[in-house]
């Protein structure tokens, strides 16, 4: 089952903290993190990709986003 | 809908890109008339703010500072333009106007922001060695509470003119100092306040300080430059993204200086700083774990209420309280030293700072 993360209404660092954590509680597999605003896309982003994890963002209604991080 | 990252200020050169401007434009505005080694410092402009407005009134620090303005101003054009002016808020607004309060009068302890401690450090001043230190080990103990927990709750969605509150108090803040301007030899003009000597005497001309504001406030929103994030980032995530504009800042101020003549290394004479190094340190302890729990150096508070994010805009007014409060009551240093009360601010403010770390733990 995929992991999901919901950090909106938050700003950096929780959701980066969030994101880190389930990184690595799951180790590898699939992620989804809800963000809402801008800052927190990169970051989240910036992140995981910097732990090996392939990131796809969806832009969601009312400037909201869903990074799904993947890692096999 | 798919998408990749398309920000071109929010990449590694991006981000050095911006830290270079900002330094390079302080090192001019403290060509043009900019208080030595302070050129752009967020919280003794934010201090020199509240003096022109009288919440404070110590004569030598007072004049509406149009580079603040320009922060707000400029990330909120640029919050529009790419459409990412959001009105949020309602995250503990209480605790961050005491975050602010508190991290101004940290700030002044130890005379400046974060800002100020590179643009010190870029003008030769051994004493913000010590601001650095503390900085540092106060957005260190910030780390341990997020570590733990610490978490200020999330922000809700607020109404469009919420969030336009801070750029037209900018706005009107701005009017103020056209209507009323400086006076020669008049310490008051209208409603505002004025330095006729001391640091808040010293500033560019208008144009120039709100023209270096606003396109620092437009970079600076579209490439998230934030001190406080730069050192936190990199202590809790060894994520160096922000950390390279800190560098990118001090190093090309540092060179400016070079060659504008503005470089002076040493310890003692330095403009605006005293050389009580513990104070130096535990001042900037304090500015720093409070930009922390609040989530941005001050700069970056500015930005974030041009955003529309009125938690932002609530700190910041807390900021310009902070500043009122320091000065009247003796917590602010001074060239000669800490204020009559600045070991007890010190104190207390630690001791609220605790306070609202450990009990904001989820």
């Amino acid at each position: 089952m995929k992991h999901k993360v919901d950090a909106r209404g938050l700003s950096c660092p929780q959701p980066v903290l969030m994101a880190m954590q389930a990184m690595r509680a799951n180790g590898s597999g699939e992620i989804e993190v809800v963000v809402d605003n801008e800052a927190s896309r990169e970051n989240v982003a910036r992140a995981a990709q910097s732990q090996g994890w392939s990131v796809v963002v969806d832009d969601l209604d009312g400037g909201e986003f869903r990074l799904s991080l993947a890692k096999s | 809908m798919a998408r990749g990252v398309k920000n071109v200020f929010a990449t590694t050169a991006g981000i050095v890109a911006v830290g270079a401007v900002i330094g390079l434009v302080a090192a001019f505005l403290q060509k043009s008339g900019n208080p030595a080694n302070m050129a752009i410092c967020v919280a003794c402009f934010g201090r020199d703010i509240a003096g022109a407005l009288g919440l404070h009134r110590a004569a030598v620090v007072q004049y509406m500072r149009p580079e603040i303005i320009g922060f707000v101003l400029g990330s909120f054009v640029a919050a529009l333009a790419f459409k990412e002016f959001k009105p949020t808020g309602g995250s503990a607004p209480l605790a961050r106007f005491v975050l602010g309060m508190i991290a101004m009068i940290g700030a002044l302890i130890f005379l400046g922001c974060p800002w100020r401690v590179i643009l010190r450090l870029a003008g030769g001043d051994g004493n913000a060695l010590f601001g650095l230190v503390g900085l540092v080990t106060g957005v260190w103990i910030g780390t341990l509470f997020f570590k733990s927990g610490f978490n200020l709750g999330r922000t809700q969605a607020q109404s469009t003119g919420t969030g336009l509150i801070m750029p037209l108090l900018m706005l009107g803040l701005l009017a103020l100092r056209v209507v009323f301007p400086p006076v020669a030899g008049e310490a008051q003009s209208g409603v505002l306040w004025y330095s006729l000597k001391g640091p808040g005497a010293a500033y560019a001309p208008l144009l120039l300080s709100l023209g270096a504001g606003l396109g620092i406030g437009f970079l600076a929103q579209r490439s998230r430059f934030c001190t406080m994030g730069a050192i936190r980032d990199v202590l809790l995530f060894k994520q160096w993204y922000l950390m390279f504009g800190f560098l990118a800042l001090l190093v090309t101020a540092l060179i400016a200086n070079i060659i504008l003549g503005q470089f002076n290394p040493g310890f003692e004479g330095q403009p605006v700083a005293h050389t009580m190094w513990f104070w130096n340190f535990a001042g900037m302890l304090v500015a720093g774990l409070a930009f922390a729990l609040a989530g941005g150096c001050p700069g970056r508070q500015l930005f974030m209420s041009g955003e529309g994010n009125s938690d932002a805009g609530v700190f910041v007014l807390g900021s310009l309280a902070g500043a009122g409060i320091a000065h009247n009551f003796g917590l602010a240093s001074s060239p000669t030293g800490i204020g009559p009360h600045g070991v007890s601010a010190v104190v207390i403010c630690l001791a609220v700072l605790m306070f609202i770390g450990f009990t904001n733990r989820k």
